[in-house]
């Protein structure tokens, strides 16, 4: 079926089979390959991306469902080529990753939380990410990238900052 | 892990939603999906169409009609999550609201939707049953609806009518004030299906008696289940350890305990015991002010 | 020996310069790739623990939209040869897809190719296999019997591995020793678990007849295996080194996946892609990890110092050989800890049975070994009423030991054990760390604390596969390194290996432009393919800091004293004469050549090159790994890794006393791996590691029945640590060089995980002491705590 999805503030036209996750979607169809597969069942969170403006699982969703919402996926927090956001920095600053495969997720939930709340305490952080698993790093330097990234959202003081 | 093939309507009202129902014998309401579309993905549930029911108009929302606040079927759990009408009305199922799932699961699973699939560790079927709620539902024969207490058959399994579409659900609320909260699970991660779980709201007098009680069991049994004879039995007491120790004896003895392999038994049956009794002294202390 | 070496960029606090292109989604991983005409591969697994395939039938698959072929395993096996076996067992064969007869609950019996993979997964469904249930085998002591059911019968029996070893006067300890005392542990079947799947596409081109593979690697001789199993030359095989890695910690090694979809696009003509969904990796990706009961006889003197200890270790390896037995042979190399035993005598036993399949596993069986170790120091303690620290400190290596020589063979090169135990000490100010625990206990909890003093070997050679397979002769193991100067003065260097998340181009970026004093952003680094690839085995046995390391320094070095030449050249005196400062070239009479100069001399004067000097500045090195060079002897005693790195874990935990869930309230881990190149990375290795470690001893297995059904096929069964079940974890550090390696450094890469499931088990065992409970087998799951718990004090009070 045609379907028509609002991603990262473009509209694309897709023609998929109902079954076809958003997930899948974005990856076959958009080649947008950011948002991860890892379990395919809800549990890992690699495949976060926002709609409209809140962290889900793209897994569980199926494509048809998406129309109507804005989407967001990580290749939209680069404010443009080669350049990082200050979220994305923070992480590059605290090494808050290893092999990478989590991390857009781990970032889009970043992203949501700091808009949320500019200065949250380390449990809050801790529960922010809690739903999007991670193998390398023990969280740990997620955790201080997410500190890090809110520390200097507040001196940006700037709505645009990301 | 593909989903089998299916077909996809979004009707625009209920009555086309409750007629494609009627009309499939393997069709599926979808609402947020964050428990049927992975039995989807592991082929364990195949509809052959999948009826969307995220854009009729008037089965989302939040709104106190009486003694009682109605949730739309379709508000998502987030949104209940962050309802001031919830925190204010419904204390225990904001107390509740933060364990079911992670964040990005609750702002696209929907109340009706873990009351619909009536997981046995689910929280929102355990609050509703415990505060002796109501759900409602509409299929091509008109409407219908039933207590808590008869809705919930077994694991993933309700009275719901076939070819039903499960419309809104309602709570009570409590009048008066001096009203406490307590819930608690024992699960292998914070946001996994509870082992088991308890839920528990009271009302105190000024002298700090009990003078109502409410207190649910989930996880451990097929369905969540209401503790009548103990909340019966605390009703007039100081809701002291030892009155909370003695009103549970009984009940927790006659559990239905449902047997997996995530847990004994035994486990099950202690561990009820266990979170009822801090469940009550959470609830015990919040009513009197007392930080848990 | 304890000085820190004066670096400018090696140790720094620098970035990870990988992270970019992770942050921004960019990484490119197997799952991104998608070539023209790419097919997809859904497979059949079998619906039985053991059996024989009767009858196969794919013609209802066949019909069905956009299938593209059905391949079983009778014609797999005409086509490619068995998948290589590291032990000598030539009748335990292995091919990707089952061939005659199941072996295991989900084994791969056929491949469906179709347009899409949603298509193939349909047409999965509709292949009919006849099958006839045969008897199974599950458990290790019952496979180890001769009268249970051998997974292959050619084989004769379920055992591949039975060999004792001793090493010293065992007996005559024993007998010279004041007590003695028995235990047994058992370490449940788990695995790293990555979060991304193993994943394959493979591209056979008919013209220039060679296969083009992309993989999510880390294994070594990948390349060769393929071309082995396909009857293809060597160099018709290019697997691509650019591909990111999501995860692997030793597991990604998917050659039975990598056979199949090689072997389907050269049937088919076409790209073929198999990346394993989540519920196949679990099931039957054949990447569990060690399954052992360990049975440990300790004897040990009333000053608490032990003598010796035998050990027995009898690992499920599964239904195929795999790398399980190998896992029994790598902690040989570190068989003491890092204790003074005298004499070891160690027998090793791998069986087969009816599970799925182990692979390499971070640490390879050093892990569970380290937990078996540990936990007879902690009884040996216990049994003498002595401190669980001070009785390690007794038996520790001294730092004036080094290099020491353990009784297995192997020459540990450095560690100051007690300093970093001293350091660890101070940091907790264990006298109010222990006063902690105890307030805890008066307050009613159940409080323990948890100790862990483990090894690291790192810089991974194979010198298990010679010690356990006398037909294997292997000692090289080499890593390399190749550095080019640009015409325009710009410097490349390759490395020759996939990485999966433990930043190989920061590697070596840093250690080159630490020895070019050039800033190491500057350099770049490229990934080549396996035919213009230098040899290299791979980032296995934490290795890479000291292996890809060295090669680097090395190749930088020789690069160096390439200029000085050409520089002495000009000057007219001798090489040594010149000083390299900064990529400037100085003469002892102060003249100088700069490095613009030097790349116009290299790459464009040949006329003021000396003689035999080749143009340009293009260096190679290959390394082999140091120590490790001979075979083993006849009383099986080998060097196996050249460095010894050190972690002492020091935790709190408290138990729900009725949930049974286990909080980590503290985690202190002291950390020596010698000079450290990375500190983020060596950081979050060591909190990776933990974590992981924290779910072998607390959440995670794979649980199989006693029908051999496999409980744990989901991530909502098999539970990985999430961020509110991590502690926060304070490191304190410590340095002490390797004097094996270039530049003092040790391998961090499996560092946490193998002390962590020692360190809390002791904590949970110490916990529930006033119980007189003990907990001896992981995962410690917290209903199995409660149930203890609850039964303990139900008999307490009868």
């Amino acid at each position: 079926m045609k379907i028509t999805l609002h991603v990262n503030a473009g509209e694309r036209t897709v023609d998929v089979e109902p079954r076809t996750t958003l997930l899948d979607c974005l990856r076959d169809e958009l080649r947008l390959t950011g948002a991860h597969s890892g379990c395919e069942h809800g549990v890992c969170g690699a495949c976060t991306v926002l709609i409209d403006g809140e962290p889900a699982r793209s897994c569980l969703m199926f494509a048809p469902q998406a129309e109507g919402y804005e989407i967001t996926t990580v290749e939209a927090m680069s404010p443009a080529p080669g350049e990082l956001g200050i979220i994305q920095d923070a992480f590059c600053a605290a090494h808050g990753m290893q092999c990478g495969y989590c991390t857009p997720g781990m970032i889009l939930t970043a992203h949501a939380l700091l808009k949320h709340n500019p200065s949250p305490t380390r449990a809050e952080i801790v529960e922010a990410i809690s739903g999007n698993l991670c193998r390398c790093t023990g969280y740990g330097q997620i955790v201080e990238a997410i500190e890090l990234a809110a520390q200097r959202l507040r001196g940006a003081n700037t709505e645009a900052a990301r | 892990m593909k989903a089998a093939p299916f077909d996809y309507a979004r009707p625009k009202s209920l009555g086309e939603a409750a007629s494609l129902l009627a009309a499939h014998e393997d069709a599926r309401i979808i609402a947020g999906g964050q428990t049927l579309v992975p039995m989807m993905a592991m082929r364990l549930a195949r509809p052959t169409l999948l009826i969307d029911i995220a854009h009729i108009d008037g089965l989302s929302g939040i709104c106190e009609e009486g003694a009682q606040v109605v949730i739309g079927a379709m508000t998502r759990q987030a949104s209940a999550e962050k309802s001031s009408l919830v925190h204010a009305k419904l204390p225990l199922l904001a107390a509740a609201l933060p364990w079911v799932g992670h964040t990005p699961t609750r702002n696209r699973g929907t109340v009706g939707g873990s009351v619909a699939n009536a997981d046995p560790a689910a929280e929102i079927p355990l609050v509703l049953v415990t505060l002796d709620g109501e759900v409602r539902w509409q299929s091509e024969k008109g409407q219908g609806g039933c207590k808590a207490n008869e809705f919930f058959a077994g694991p993933m399994s309700t009275e719901l009518p076939a070819s039903a579409i499960l419309t809104e659900v309602r709570f009570p609320v409590w009048d008066g004030g001096n009203i406490g909260v307590g819930f608690h699970e024992a699960s292998a991660r914070r946001s996994d299906f509870a082992y088991v779980s308890a839920a528990a709201q009271v009302q105190l007098d000024g002298n700090g008696k009990c003078i109502r009680c409410a207190l649910g069991i989930g996880g451990a049994t097929p369905f969540p289940v209401k503790l009548d004879a103990a909340c019966a039995a605390l009703e007039g007491t100081m809701l002291d350890a030892k009155d909370i120790a003695a009103a549970l004896v009984a009940d927790v003895a006659g559990l239905d305990i449902m047997v997996d392999g995530h847990a004994s038994p035994a486990y099950r049956r202690r561990v009820a015991a266990a979170l009822a009794a801090r469940a009550l002294s959470d609830a015990r202390d919040a009513a009197t002010g007392v930080r848990a | 020996m304890n000085e820190r070496p004066k670096f400018r960029f090696v140790s720094a606090d620098r970035r990870v310069r990988e992270d970019r292109r992770f942050v921004a989604g960019m990484g490119k991983y197997v799952g991104d790739i998608a070539e023209a005409g790419m097919l997809h591969v859904a497979i059949v697994h079998a619906p039985y623990t053991a059996a024989k395939i009767v009858s196969f039938d794919a013609s209802r698959a066949l019909a069905m939209p956009g299938v593209v072929a059905v391949v079983e395993g009778e014609e797999l096996s005409t086509n490619v040869e068995p998948l290589m076996n590291g032990l000598d067992t030539p009748k335990v064969q292995r091919y990707p897809l089952a061939v005659k007869h199941v072996r295991y609950n989900g084994e791969w019996v056929a491949a469906v190719v179709a347009q899409t993979r949603a298509q193939a997964e349909d047409a999965a469904e509709c292949v009919d296999v006849e099958y006839e249930p045969l008897p199974f085998v599950i458990d290790a002591e019952e496979a180890y019997r001769p009268s249970s059911p051998p997974v292959h019968a050619a084989h004769g029996s379920n055992v591949l591995l039975d060999r004792t070893f001793n090493w010293g006067e065992i007996d005559e300890d024993f007998a010279a020793s004041d007590h003695q005392l028995s235990l047994r542990v058992t370490w449940g079947r788990s695995s790293t678990v990555p979060l991304e799947t193993f994943g394959v596409v493979a591209m056979w081109d008919p013209w220039a007849e060679v296969m083009d593979v992309r993989a999510s690697i880390q294994m070594p001789k990948y390349a060769d295996q393929i071309a082995r199993a396909m009857r293809l030359p060597g160099n018709a095989v290019r697997v691509h080194y650019d591909i990111d890695v999501g995860g692997s910690y030793g597991v990604k090694r998917g050659i039975k996946h990598t056979v199949l979809a090689c072997y389907l696009s050269m049937k088919l003509k076409q790209p073929v892609r198999l990346i394993e969904d989540r519920l196949e990796n679990m099931s039957s990706g054949d990447a569990h990890g060690p399954d052992r009961i360990f049975d440990i006889d300790a004897a040990f003197n009333r000053d608490g110092i032990v003598r010796s200890m035998k050990m027995r270790a009898l690992d499920n390896a599964g239904a195929y050989a795999g790398r399980a037995p190998f896992q029994l042979g790598k902690p040989i190399g570190a068989i003491v800890g890092p204790y003074k035993i005298n004499s070891v005598r160690y027998h090793a036993v791998s069986v087969t049975s009816n599970k799925a399949v182990q692979e390499a596993v971070r640490g390879f069986g050093q892990s569970p070994t380290n937990y078996a170790i540990e936990t007879m120091m902690d009884r040996v303690a216990e049994h003498l009423g002595m401190d669980r620290v001070e009785i390690r400190r007794r038996n520790f290596i001294r730092a004036d030991e080094f290099p020491y020589l353990i009784p297995s063979g192997t020459r540990y090169d450095s560690g100051d054990y007690h300093t970093v135990v001293d350091k660890v000490m101070k940091h907790v100010d264990w006298p109010a760390f222990v006063a902690e625990r105890d307030r805890l206990r008066a307050n009613g909890a159940y409080a323990g604390i948890g100790i862990a003093a483990c090894l690291e070997p790192s810089g991974g050679n194979s010198s298990f596969e010679p010690l356990l397979n006398p037909a294997n002769t292997t000692t090289t193991w080499m890593e390399s390194c190749r550095i080019n100067v640009d015409a325009l003065g710009n410097i490349t260097a390759t490395i020759h290996t996939t990485s999966s998340g433990q930043g190989h181009e920061t590697l070596a970026s840093t250690v080159i432009g630490e020895v070019l004093e050039f800033d190491p952003d500057s350099i770049r680094i490229v990934r080549t393919d396996s035919l213009t690839s230098l040899p290299g085995n791979s980032p296995v046995g934490s290795r890479m800091a000291v292996m890809l390391g060295g090669s680097c320094y090395l190749a930088a070095n020789k690069l160096k004293k390439k200029l000085k030449a050409i520089a002495a050249h000009q000057f007219d005196c001798a090489p040594e004469d010149v000083d390299y400062v900064q990529g400037v070239l100085r003469a002892k009479d102060g003249r100088t050549l700069k490095w613009a100069e030097m790349v116009n001399i290299a790459h464009r004067n040949f006329h003021l090159l000396p003689e035999d000097c080749e143009p340009g500045l293009e260096v190679t090195n290959v390394y082999q790994v140091p120590t490790g060079t001979d075979l083993p002897t006849a009383d099986g005693r080998v060097q196996m890794y050249p460095c010894h790195s050190f972690e002492f874990h020091c935790i709190l935990v408290t138990i729900d006393p009725d949930t049974g869930k286990v909080d980590i309230p503290r985690y202190v881990i002291g950390h020596d791996c010698g000079t450290v190149i990375n500190p983020h990375i060596v950081k979050g290795m060591t909190l990776g590691g933990i974590a992981h470690g924290l779910g072998a001893a607390l959440m995670e297995e794979f649980v199989y029945d006693g029908e051999g059904q496999m409980m744990a096929q989901s991530f909502m069964d098999y539970l990985l640590p999430s961020s509110h079940e991590v502690p926060q974890v304070e490191i304190v550090h410590h340095c002490t060089p390797s004097p094996f390696t270039v530049m003092g450094q040790k391998g961090s890469g499996e560092s946490g995980y193998l002390g962590a499931p020692a360190a809390i088990s002791g904590a949970v065992n110490d916990a529930v002491r006033s119980l007189g409970i003990r907990f001896n087998r992981l995962p410690m799951r917290m209903t199995a705590i409660s149930d203890a718990i609850a039964e303990a004090k139900s008999k307490q009070s009868n």
